[in-house]
């Protein structure tokens, strides 16, 4: 089955991509991806106020600033994998290093 | 021939003990969560014409097996879709064997139908559906639910397990604390409901109890199960004593000699097996206290010290400000009532259970054994307000009355 996780948190802290690479934790959580074979596509995202959101509403596009959703957690990255089951997703998430501030949303691939 | 009571007979005890099983097999074999219900349903209304003319099989629950296996090939061949499914029940051998032993899948449907992915009011009506054989209807009921929501919420679970890749099956070893854990909760839940608001037509303390049976004999070597059962079968024994005339009597003027001395002797037996693991969790803990309670010949001779050194290790293993509450009055009780009072008095400041209706009802209890009159007026005056049940708050009234 694939999974979306979206990785998410308040944005409180922000470490930098290098930082993020020298995480060990960070690096375990990788590393036991590419064992798995799992990972199909990846990416961080820049810090929600660099987002922009587009709406069209009779015919007319809403451009706006800021995310779609007014939430405590912001989505700051997602990964696509290919695993056997919730359960392993579930594994996978939680060895994320922002599962432990933040949270890591596991939704299924509409297929 | 066999007489046609019997046979219900037969069919109800049949119903009761191997519809989980039938399903849990068919989901087993076809993935299908509502095929599996729809013929196994179909293989008891086949029992009800079947057996009446040829008896009453030797093996029913292997015989109801086979028939909703059938039913369910019959239903696949005609199904283009089913296909797959078919080829996944076709491999598991003659279905026409009704004497061969079929393995226990009971045990990967209870971890299914609890799995912490689905909400938890969707794993409590799901338990009851698939693995006792409740109709919608009796659930509904049961829980308080309108039958529209309850069928609902059983809908999308169902969906969830499929959609979202639930996996049917027993959990990894490393993965098995957690979830059994979750599985425990449920059936208390189940166990809870039907002593707190008996529904007279679907006894739902009877079904956790025969839940809580199987995931004994299914689980047999796991204290926490049998903590379980031992904890809800002590309370069963204590159930009729628990209100009188619609007003609640508290463990001290109950009636003794009416509480079921053979649900006791049970469920201190099971305890003790379970405590021969050497491995203490919180089932067990307040197995161990009901225990105490129910073994002692009076209310003076309830060995409050032994409740407060194991509502000490409870809230160890498992804190919470209700376990916390249970304390103070163990302390009240072994080390009189001002040590008892200041430990409740502290939780009451800190705001943990506010709004819990027990709170002020321990604090008054407390205060009017410290003669505290007027506070102790106050207290049972703001308990009656938060109590949900009409028949404790009849026992408030009562009380207050008393002061």
């Amino acid at each position: 089955m694939k999974y979306a996780l979206l990785i998410c948190d308040d944005e409180k802290v922000s470490p930098s991509n290098e930082e993020i690479e020298a995480d060990p934790v960070h690096r375990a959580w990788a590393d036991d991806l590419e064992r798995r074979g799992g990972k199909l596509f990846g990416v961080r995202l820049r810090p929600v106020v660099d987002a922009t959101t587009v709406r069209v509403r009779d015919g007319e596009t809403l451009v706006s600033d800021g995310p779609f959703a007014e939430t405590k957690d912001f989505v700051g990255g997602f990964v696509i994998v290919d695993c056997a089951d919730l359960d392993e997703a579930i594994q996978i998430a939680a060895g994320h290093p922002y599962a432990r501030w933040g949270g890591v949303e596991v939704r299924p691939v509409w297929e | 021939m066999t007489a046609p009571d019997d046979v219900r007979t037969a069919i109800d005890a049949a119903y009761r003990d191997e519809w989980g099983q039938v399903v849990a097999t068919l989901i087993g074999l076809t993935g299908d969560w509502d095929l599996a219900e729809d013929c196994a349903q179909d293989a008891f209304a086949a029992a009800l014409t079947t057996w009446p003319r040829d008896g009453v099989p030797r093996r029913p629950g292997a015989w109801l097996t086979t028939a909703a296996r059938n039913r369910a090939l019959d239903r696949l061949r005609r199904d283009a879709a089913g296909a797959a499914k078919l080829r996944r029940l076709t491999v598991t051998g003659d279905p026409g064997a009704a004497d061969e032993d079929i393995p226990d899948e009971r045990l990967r449907l209870i971890f299914t139908c609890c799995h912490p992915a689905l909400p938890f009011p969707a794993r409590v009506a799901l338990t009851l559906r698939t693995l006792a054989g409740l109709s919608t209807a009796e659930i509904a009921r049961a829980l308080l639910t309108a039958e529209s929501t309850l069928a609902q919420r059983l809908v999308r679970a169902k969906r969830k397990i499929q959609e979202a890749g639930i996996p049917y099956r027993v959990p990894p070893a490393e993965l098995l604390p957690e979830r059994l854990a979750a599985v425990l909760v449920v059936l208390y839940l189940i166990f809870n409901q039907g002593y707190d608001e008996p529904d007279p037509q679907r006894d739902l303390t009877a079904e956790a109890i025969r839940l809580a049976r199987t995931l004994v004999r299914l689980m047999p070597t796991e204290p926490e199960p049998r903590g379980l059962l031992a904890l809800m079968l002590l309370h069963e024994a204590r159930r009729a004593t628990r209100t009188r005339d619609g007003v609640l009597v508290t463990l001290e003027d109950q009636d003794r000699s009416r509480w079921d001395q053979v649900l006791i002797a049970e469920g201190v037996t099971t305890l003790d097996k379970a405590l021969t693991r050497r491995k203490a969790g919180p089932y067990q803990l307040q197995a161990a206290i009901a225990a105490c309670h129910a073994t002692a010949p009076d209310p003076a001779g309830t060995d409050w010290p032994q409740i407060k050194a194991l509502y000490g290790e409870l809230a160890r293993l498992a804190p919470s400000p209700v376990v916390e509450l249970n304390r103070a009055v163990a302390i009240a009780m072994a080390d009189g009532v001002p040590a008892g009072l200041a430990l409740v008095d502290e939780l009451a400041a800190s705001g943990r259970l506010a709004g819990y209706h027990l709170l002020p009802a321990t604090r008054a209890d407390l205060l009017r054994r410290a003669g505290r009159i007027t506070e102790a007026r106050a207290a049972y005056e703001e308990a009656l307000q938060l109590a949900p049940t009409e028949a404790e708050r009849r026992f408030l009234a009562k009380r207050l009355r008393e002061l």
